[in-house]
């Protein structure tokens, strides 16, 4: 029987010619759970959290054009426990969609393919997220101060 | 199967040159392209964003408005809303083409997206102007 890696390996020209060469990750193939996969996917979970996050950005700038009122309702619950806990979540994924995507900026330029290049940019924007979501925090609670 | 190690060109016909102008809208590499060029836009725009946001934590109404208002924020302001939310459909709509069966429940989940993410930076952006020029 041939290695089921090979299954990851037929890919196909814009001509539609067939090709060997790595696809890109894929459930039968690939074990998902490893670092590089897993911080692939949260990549786009991270995407996806800030975009459902940019309705308080919407909401924020319209109650402040619509007046005191509706801005009054927009800072009681962004100063709310759940609010103050979902702008952290939403500090986290921003930092971590940031970084994340300046790594996916330097491959598509060519550069940290090699696998310990690839471990050791993971773990730098893994530390870069946690260092930078508390050092947005400290700031917040020294301006509020 | 003609499964080939290396990648043979044909001729004179550049790897970039066959596919500019194909995928399914004839769109070729614009997508793509224009995800980078927004991300990387964003990355002065979110940083400054972000900064400006903790300065403003706790500030009221008026100290809010005179921030938005003032015309060099209100115009990186704008910027911002027009390249997130333009980033922001082109990535839901990579993320539902991959996962969305059907070509009927794709295009319509991919036409409410690009439909709401233009509804949210005219809201946005209508906002910004708003106070800006003072009505």
């Amino acid at each position: 029987m041939k290695d089921p890696r090979e299954a990851g390996m037929v890919g196909r020209r814009t001509d539609g010619t067939l090709i060997r060469r790595p696809l890109s990750p894929h459930l039968q193939v690939y074990d998902m759970m490893q670092m590089t996969s897993a911080l692939s996917i949260m990549h786009r979970a991270t995407g996806a959290a800030w975009s459902v996050g940019t309705v308080l950005l919407v909401w924020w700038l319209v109650a402040a054009a619509a007046g005191p009122e509706a801005f009054s309702r927009v800072e009681w619950f962004l100063s709310s426990i759940l609010g103050m806990l979902v702008l952290f979540g939403l500090t986290a994924a921003a930092w971590y969609h940031t970084l994340a995507g300046i790594r996916h900026l330097a491959w598509d330029a060519g550069h940290g393919f090699e696998l310990a290049q690839a471990y050791r940019s993971g773990r730098m924007v893994l530390v870069g997220t946690a260092v930078l979501t508390v050092l947005t925090w400290v700031l917040v609670f020294v301006f509020r101060g | 199967m003609a499964v080939k190690d290396s990648v043979s060109q044909s001729a004179l016909r550049t790897p970039l040159g066959r596919v500019r102008g194909l995928g399914s809208a004839r769109g070729g590499t614009h997508h793509w392209w224009m995800q980078r060029v927004t991300s990387i836009a964003l990355l002065p725009l979110t940083l400054w964003f972000v900064f400006s946001a903790v300065g403003l934590a706790g500030a009221g109404y008026a100290e809010t408005r005179a921030f938005i208002g003032a015309p060099l924020n209100a115009v990186l302001l704008l910027a911002l809303i027009g390249l997130t939310f333009h980033h922001m459909a082109a990535g839901l709509q990579v993320v539902v083409e991959d996962y969305t069966r059907g070509e009927f429940a794709r295009m319509a989940t991919i036409l409410v997206i690009k439909g709401v993410c233009l509804l949210m930076a005219l809201a946005s952006a209508l906002a910004v102007l708003r106070i800006a020029l003072g009505s």
